[in-house]
Formats: C-alpha cells, sequence, structure tokens
C-alpha cells in the first residue's frame, strides 16, 4: 500500500515536472496567424460570393455556388499538398472554414486509396470530417425541432 | 540447486564473457534525415523518402530489407551466415520486418520495442551470439514518416498544427551485424541492461519524450548500480528518442537523484534535425535511435573521438487504441554499452 501510494505521488510530482518544463505556446502569436490566415480564407470566400451575386439573380443561389468554390479550392490545396501547411500555420484559422472541412474529407481519401476505392478510399474518408456531418446533422434537428416547437418554423 | 546467471552483474546487467562485435552495418536514410545535421554521417541517402513506391509501407519494408542487405555486404558476408534475423518496426504486427524477413529467408525473430528496438535487437544478438546459439546475428529496423503518421497520428494531409512536443518520425532503415570478437574490428558491445516498462502517468501521446524520459532514467540509473559506474566512466551517454523535450526531463530527472551528466548527454532525436522548425522536438521512429547509433556513433568510435558508449534507446510502447481510451503512455528504455578496443 505505501509503496503504490509513494508511486502515486511520484507519478504525480512528476506531471507537474512535465508541466513546468513544457514549452510555452505564444498564444497571441498563433492567434494572429489564425487570424490572418481564417480571415484571408474568408476574405477570399466572400469575393467569390460577390462574384457570383453580381452574375446570379438569387442570393441561395450565389451561396451555394460559393459553398462549392470554396470546397473545391479546399480540395485542390490538398491535392497539391499545401493545405496541411496552411494548417500548420493557421491552425483553427484554416481547420474552421468550410475548405478546412475539405481537407479533412479529402486528405483521408488520399490517405487510404491504396487500401481500395470502396473499403478504403470511401470507407475511410470520413474518418476526420464524421463528426462534422453526426455532429451536424443532430444540431440541425433540434434546431427545426425547437423552431417548430416555438412557432418559430417556416 | 539455486540457478546461477554467471554473466549477471547487480540485479538487472547482463556482463558478455565474450564481447561480440558489429562487424558490418548500414544506414540508409530518407531526404530529411540526410540533409540535417547528421546527415554525413549515413551512408546512403534516398532522394524520394517513397523510393518509387506506391505506399508508405511497401518504401518502410524496402528501406528495411535494402539496408538488412547492405549491411550483410559490409561485412563481407552472404545470408547463410547468419543464423538470425531480428528484426521490429512501429507498424502493427511489425509487418515490415516480417515482410523482409521473407525475402532475406534466414530464422526470423520479429521483436517489438517501439522506438527501443535498436538496443533490444543488437542486446539479444550479442547475447545470442556470446552464448554460443548462433554464429552471426542481423539486427535491422526501420520506419517511415508517413506510415507511421497514417498508423498513429492523422492523415499525411491533414490540416494540423504540430506542437513543439510533437516528435517527427524518422524516415529510413538501418541494419548490423553482430559477430565473435574474432571477426573485424568494430565496437564490441560489453553489457546490456534490459529495462522494466515505466509509466508515470503521461496520457498525452503527442508528448513522447515526457512519456519515456522517466524510463531512460530508470534504466540509466540500474546500470548505473549494476556496474558501478558513473557517466565519467563513459565517453558518451546517448539516449533516443527523448528529444528536446524528453531529454529536458530526463536530465532534471537524473539531477534529483544527484548524478550529473554535464557535456556527456546526447539525444539522438533531439540531434537528428537540428533545429528544423517542422520537426517540433525531434525526430522519434525505431530506425531513428539505430540510424544514431549505426551511423554516428559507429563511425565517430572507429574515428576514436568515443571509447566507451553507453546507448539508451527509448521506446513508447502505446497505441491509438489505447491512447484513444484515455490509457497513458508506457515507456521502456534498453541500455548497451559499446567499446572499442
Amino acid at each position: 500500500m505505501d509503496r503504490d501510494r509513494k508511486a502515486i505521488e511520484g507519478a504525480k510530482d512528476y506531471q507537474r515536472l512535465v508541466q513546468q518544463l513544457a514549452p510555452k505556446p505564444n498564444a497571441a502569436r498563433l492567434a494572429a496567424r489564425a487570424f490572418l490566415v481564417g480571415g484571408t480564407i474568408c476574405f477570399l470566400g466572400q469575393f467569390v460570393f460577390d462574384y457570383f451575386r453580381y452574375r446570379q439573380p438569387t442570393e441561395g443561389e450565389a451561396i451555394a455556388a460559393t459553398l462549392a468554390s470554396m470546397i473545391l479550392l479546399g480540395v485542390v490545396l490538398t491535392a497539391l499538398g499545401v493545405y496541411d501547411d496552411v494548417g500548420q500555420l493557421g491552425g483553427m484559422g484554416a481547420a474552421v472554414p468550410i475548405t478546412g472541412f475539405a481537407n479533412a474529407l479529402t486528405s483521408a481519401a488520399m490517405d487510404f486509396r491504396r487500401e481500395g476505392f470502396v473499403l478504403g478510399m470511401a470507407a475511410k474518408m470520413f474518418v476526420i470530417a464524421g463528426p462534422v456531418i453526426v455532429f451536424g446533422i443532430l444540431a440541425g434537428t433540434l434546431t427545426g425541432l425547437v423552431a417548430w416547437l416555438v412557432g418559430a418554423g417556416p | 540447486m539455486p540457478a546461477i546467471a554467471v554473466q549477471r552483474l547487480g540485479e538487472y546487467t547482463v556482463q558478455l564473457r565474450q564481447p561480440p562485435r558489429i562487424v558490418g552495418a548500414f544506414t540508409l536514410m530518407g531526404p530529411r534525415e540526410g540533409a540535417g545535421p547528421l546527415g554525413q554521417y549515413f551512408d546512403a541517402i534516398v532522394d524520394d523518402d517513397m523510393w518509387g513506391e506506391v505506399s508508405a509501407e511497401k518504401a518502410e519494408r524496402k528501406y528495411l530489407e535494402h539496408a538488412a542487405r547492405r549491411a550483410l555486404d559490409q561485412a563481407g558476408l552472404a545470408e547463410q551466415d547468419v543464423d538470425y534475423l531480428i528484426a521490429g518496426d512501429l507498424l502493427n504486427q511489425i509487418v515490415s520486418a516480417t515482410f523482409s524477413a521473407r525475402s532475406l529467408g534466414i530464422p526470423y525473430l520479429g521483436v517489438f520495442a517501439a522506438c527501443a528496438t535498436s538496443a533490444l535487437g543488437l542486446g539479444l544478438a550479442a547475447m545470442l551470439v556470446d552464448g554460443g546459439y548462433a554464429r552471426r546475428v542481423l539486427v535491422a529496423t526501420a520506419s517511415h514518416y508517413q506510415s507511421v503518421e497514417r498508423q498513429y497520428r492523422y492523415p499525411i494531409e491533414l490540416n494540423i498544427q504540430r506542437k513543439e512536443t510533437n516528435q517527427w518520425t524518422a524516415t529510413g532503415g538501418a541494419a548490423a551485424v553482430v559477430a565473435p570478437p574474432g571477426e573485424g574490428a568494430g565496437p564490441r558491445i560489453t553489457r546490456i541492461t534490459f529495462g522494466r516498462v515505466v509509466d508515470w502517468g503521461i496520457k498525452d501521446a503527442n508528448d513522447m519524450g515526457a512519456a519515456m524520459a522517466p524510463a531512460a532514467c530508470d534504466t540509466l540509473l540500474r546500470h548505473f548500480q549494476d556496474t558501478n559506474t558513473t557517466p565519467g566512466d563513459y565517453d558518451l551517454i546517448i539516449t533516443g528518442d527523448l528529444a528536446k523535450v524528453g531529454s529536458k526531463l530526463f536530465r532534471a530527472l537524473v539531477e534529483r537523484v544527484g548524478v550529473t551528466l554535464g557535456g556527456k548527454h546526447m539525444d539522438g532525436g533531439a540531434s537528428m534535425y537540428g533545429t528544423a522548425p517542422w520537426a517540433g522536438a525531434g525526430a522519434s521512429g525505431s530506425v531513428c535511435s539505430m540510424a544514431v547509433l549505426l551511423g554516428y556513433v559507429y563511425k565517430e568510435m572507429a574515428r576514436g573521438r568515443y571509447r566507451r558508449v553507453l546507448a539508451l534507446p527509448t521506446g513508447c510502447l502505446h497505441s491509438p487504441t489505447t491512447w484513444q481510451q484515455g490509457d497513458s503512455c508506457p515507456g521502456i528504455s534498453h541500455a548497451i554499452v559499446l567499446e572499442t578496443d
């Protein structure tokens, strides 16, 4: 018993040492980089949206075309091996926009291509992006349900 | 009659009777490793890390097999001149080692000690040779950044921001032939201290240095105690791959019990890529410590810079499943002593 307690205390003591000696990330610099990378992607998105708005009459169609264009951009940059570097630079600034979602799908699909098209690429494509889809659908359903209950739905 | 093991020192250490030698060694590394500060010590650099293969797994076993064959060439031996192949790697079911053994056709002992495979393999080989159970033993290992990243972490092209504690898996293969002392003039493996699995509750698989440092400390102190030696008795104490973060913790732990390593300590993982920002805390991977031992240490010993080296490769023994289930990362460290005549 005494030996166990000593071992647990030793481990806790060590974990404190690890915390103490851990490299301290520069939060301000990381936040600034995330802001710049995320901002640039959103600026591009706005630019694309304005272009479609200029060409297309309805807003809904322009939004759909913008999303599809940004997804395509994410896919192309991933296939070229660039988007992981964007992620290293911008962190969440690169992960949160829809280009990041496209990257999560494409990178997994590329990785598992060698295991076959069906059980590899198609099945494993969602290992990273799957939760986003699951919780996105869940959140959408719940929001819709609440809206319907309070009579705010369409 | 009580069992008496005559070739043991203290509780944990093996003292070899006629210490076997490393008679042939070959390090075959990828482009990033070749461009690093230790690049000049490697025997061959492959410019394309995929080496023309369609998958990283196929490339990894190519590195292992080619390193093994070239090590035999270096020793002037053929496959039938060695009795065992001891090999291991990081992939599930140690497939790189197994598939290489398939084409080498040498009786095969597959081992796993993650990034401490080098010392486990060399130590076992030395015991087999010294015990008279094998004439010569071939030891080989390999790792590949992409295959290991895929298995342990995320898809290669995923936009993940790597932390400063993250380590970069080295790409390459390395192999050595261990033979009786009468053959050749390479460094001799004189003592071995196989380590215990040590787990001090580090749950962050992105901080393997912190998970492995206690194991390195444990094996080092046990080795000192068993052999009645101090850091002063060695020209170099080389750990691997604690990398930068783990090395700092290792030195802090060792200093706590009053042992000063001073300028004697070097870490393979911390040295492999210098200060390259993409490498995070430094290198890891089962080839890392093997390549540093057979590249840098082996060659500097041949030049006479080091005469007695204590090598402490370290391994992090978690799997992606245990980590996802919330288990901590157990570490291990095996020590071998290399000496020139």
